[in-house]
This record gives C-alpha cells, structure tokens and sequence, in this order.
C-alpha cells in the first residue's frame, strides 16, 4: 500500500513536469540521473553524512533534555508552575528567530547549529513527556514504594515503559522537524551540508540539484524511520498485542 | 512484632481513623474486617508506609510486601519478571514461588494473558519473594467467584503456614477472616474504632 501511494506521488510528479518548464520542474527521470552523478563523485555521501550528524546530535540533546524537564514539570507541580512561562515562551519563539540569535550570540559554528536546532525541539518534547508523566498509572507507583524499589528500577522498569509511547510520538515528530530546521540552519550560515547544497543551488536557480539533494536526503530519513524507529516501537509495545 | 497506636487520621476535615492499636507477632495473621468505606484500606495504606499523614506511631519492619486489591504488576514484563524486577530476588527463587502458586508454566507470559485469578496468584507469588516480615493483603480475594475465593484461600493458608510473617488481612467478609486469621478485629463508626476483637 505504501509502496504503491509513493509510486502515484511519482507519477503525479512526473505527469506534472511533463507540462511544466524543465528548468522550473524537471521530472524523476532528469533528477534521478544528477543525484546518481552527486553519489558517484562522494558529494551528496559528504554533505549527507554531515548534516546527518548534526540531525542526531540536536536530536540527543533535545530528547535528553527535554525528556529531564517533561519529567519534572509532570511529577512536580511546583516545578510545573514555575517553568509553565519558559515554556509558552520558548514554544511560540519562531525557529528562524532562535537561529539567528544562536549564530549572532555564539557565532557562525558548529555548536550556534546544533544549539539553535535544539533549542527549537526541546518545548515540544516537554510538552509531550509532560502528559506521558500526569499520565503514570500512581497504583504502579505506590507499588514500587512498598516492594522498595531503587530509583533506578522505578525509572527503567515502571515509569519509561509508560513513557514508551509518549517518547516515540516525540521521537518522530522529533526526527522530521529537527532535520527541517538543520537544513535551515546550514542554509544561513554553514558551508557544508544538505542545506548549504541547497543554498548554493538555489542562487545558481538550478532547480533539478535541488531537488536531487532534497529528495536524497529524504529518502535517507524514511530508510531511519522502517529501519530503526518502526521496529523499536514494536519491540517497546510488544506487551501490548499480547 | 508490628505496634500499631494511631489516635487519628483525617483527610481534610473529615475524620477517618480514631483511636486504633494492636500489635501482630510474627507468624500471626490479624485480619481487619468493617462495612465498606470505613477506612480499612486506609489504616493498610498507613502500615505500608504510604501514608504518613496521621496522628499517632506505627512500628513496622522495614522489610514490607504488599498484595494490593488489584493485582498491579507491571503489564509490559512477564510473570517471571513482574517478581524478579520488583522483588530483587534471583531467577530461580522466583522460579520456585510462581511453582508455589501453581504458574509455573506461565512464567513467560505477560499480565494480560493470565486470568484475573492467575494475576492474584502471581501478585501473591511476588509478595511473598520479597521475603517480607510484615505481609499486607488489602481484599486479596475480591471479585473472585466462589470456586476460585475457596481455591485462593487454600492457597494463602499453606503458603502462610511455612512462614514466620506476621500478616494483617483486610476483608470486608467475616468468613475469610476467620478461616485465615488467628485474630479479627472489627472497625465501624465515624470515625472508625475498633468495636469488637475475637481470637
């Protein structure tokens, strides 16, 4: 079914360019050629390779983080009151504005890049942990504290078990936004990357290097998603179609 | 020996518990009965240590297990696992209670394939792993039908019998009480005391 729905979007493509101007929508069958030739040359695997890198990093960082404060903010209702405003705020701050202002004050470097993306993905992890956490079963809870479970085990046993679907739904929402603005971020202000690809292609108008990048990169991400995210989920819900 | 001397327990303004003390030796099982909602659970939960919001001391052992009215284990890990997990105890002691409670072939089964009654059993299982001095079993039989009330209770007594541990057994049914219990003490009023102790 996925396969076949990915077939018509490619043929819609396709249907499309044959109509349009080719310098302004060149079809599958020029794209294709110009990605092999990036590929050939090591290009697209160097440029991949690095924005991929900073995809996990953010990644990391923002899920850590996030999942720390998620937790917080769900078993504390003090704490809950007192970062609430952070988060409103850091929610509603627009991820371009969090870019510029990461480059301007840290400067135009690897670490402004992987902080701006970060910062950009940290409230809404929050957000999602938050309501993973008032949702922990207090039955469990309660007992773990007579059976004296260490910290540790109450964490790894009881409560990220619940958690387990909360941190997929960020982890994916995670994946694709984070790699969204890792390309906007290499596009104002790195010299390697997807994203800086773009940027260079984009001033020389050429639509089809464009898209070649654009659509590598994607096909990389969906191969993360069957690869790594769909069968972690599965193995994490196993329970559940028992 | 546990020493229970609470003098009152209130949630807000409303006053649950008044005075209420006994002591339970090990190897005895004291069996608490009253009306639903008189605070039999809760005088449980103040036991288990989950409650520490009241007047009066309670002198417990540290080493507590509990069996909860639902069984409570954990759904995402298997009966072997909801004991060893939990428990702290070896693979092989878990091994041997779930053969104790007769689910030793289900060890690789998670929660939700077990019948409510098997889920008792497992949840009595992990209690008594814990190799607990002071066992609390708040309605460990309700809900049951009658076969499996009579199956369970056979069950708790033999396990109970080889043990040393002193057991305080809410029930709101007189007949369980006295066929488990050496000792039943019954709560009523507003707030609840003790009105009627019997050997």
């Amino acid at each position: 079914m996925a396969t076949l729905s990915i077939l018509a979007m490619i043929l819609a493509w396709s249907i499309l360019a044959g109509f349009a101007d080719p310098t302004e929508l060149p079809g599958p069958w020029k794209v294709l050629p110009l990605a092999a030739s990036e590929i050939a040359s090591g290009e697209l695997l160097r440029h991949l390779v690095v924005t991929l890198r900073r995809v996990a990093l953010a990644f990391f960082l923002a899920m850590t983080i996030g999942m720390v404060i998620g937790l917080l903010m769900g078993r504390s209702r003090e704490t809950d009151r007192w970062l609430d405003p952070w988060l409103i705020v850091f929610l509603n701050l627009p991820a371009l504005v969090t870019i510029v202002l990461c480059y301007l004050w840290i400067g135009l470097n690897e670490v402004a890049a992987v902080a701006a993306v970060a910062i950009n993905k940290i409230p809404t992890v929050v957000v999602t942990i938050r309501e993973g956490t008032r949702a922990l079963d207090r039955q469990l809870d309660e007992m773990a504290i007579v059976f004296r479970m260490s910290r540790l085990a109450r964490l790894r046993h009881i409560i990220l078990p619940q958690l387990g679907p909360y941190i997929a739904s960020a982890g994916r929402t995670g994946i694709s936004l984070i790699w969204k603005i890792v390309l906007v971020v290499e596009f104002l202000g790195r010299s390697d990357g997807i994203g800086f690809k773009i940027h260079l292609y984009f001033q020389l108008f050429d639509v089809g290097m464009v898209l070649a990048y654009a659509l590598s990169f994607v096909v990389v991400m969906l191969l993360i998603e069957v690869s790594i995210l769909r069968p972690w989920e599965a193995r994490a819900t196993r329970w559940r179609r028992a | 020996m546990i020493s229970v001397d609470i003098m009152s327990k209130s949630f807000g303004d409303s006053a649950i518990l008044g005075p209420i003390s006994f002591t339970v030796a090990p190897g005895e099982t004291l069996a608490v009965v009253g009306p639903s909602g008189i605070g039999k659970s809760t005088l449980l939960r103040l036991l288990a240590g989950l409650d520490s919001d009241f007047v009066g001391r309670v002198e417990v052992p540290a080493r507590r297990a509990m069996v909860f009215q639902e069984p409570t284990l954990l759904p995402w890990r298997c009966s072997l696992e909801n004991i060893t997990l939990v428990t702290g105890t070896g693979e092989d002691t878990a091994r041997e209670a779930l053969a104790e409670v007769g689910l030793d072939q289900f060890s690789g089964r998670f929660p939700a394939q077990l019948s409510l009654g098997q889920r008792r059993r497992l949840s009595l299982a992990r209690a008594l792993s814990a190799k607990p001095d002071l066992l609390l079993l708040d309605e460990p039989f309700v809900s049951l039908d009658s076969a499996l009330v009579e199956e369970m209770l056979l069950l708790t007594e033999r396990l109970l019998a080889s043990r040393p541990i002193a057991t305080v057994f809410v029930t709101h049914a007189m007949d369980e009480a006295e066929r488990l219990a050496t000792r039943v003490i019954r709560l009523d009023g507003h707030p609840a005391v003790v009105v009627g102790e019997q050997p």
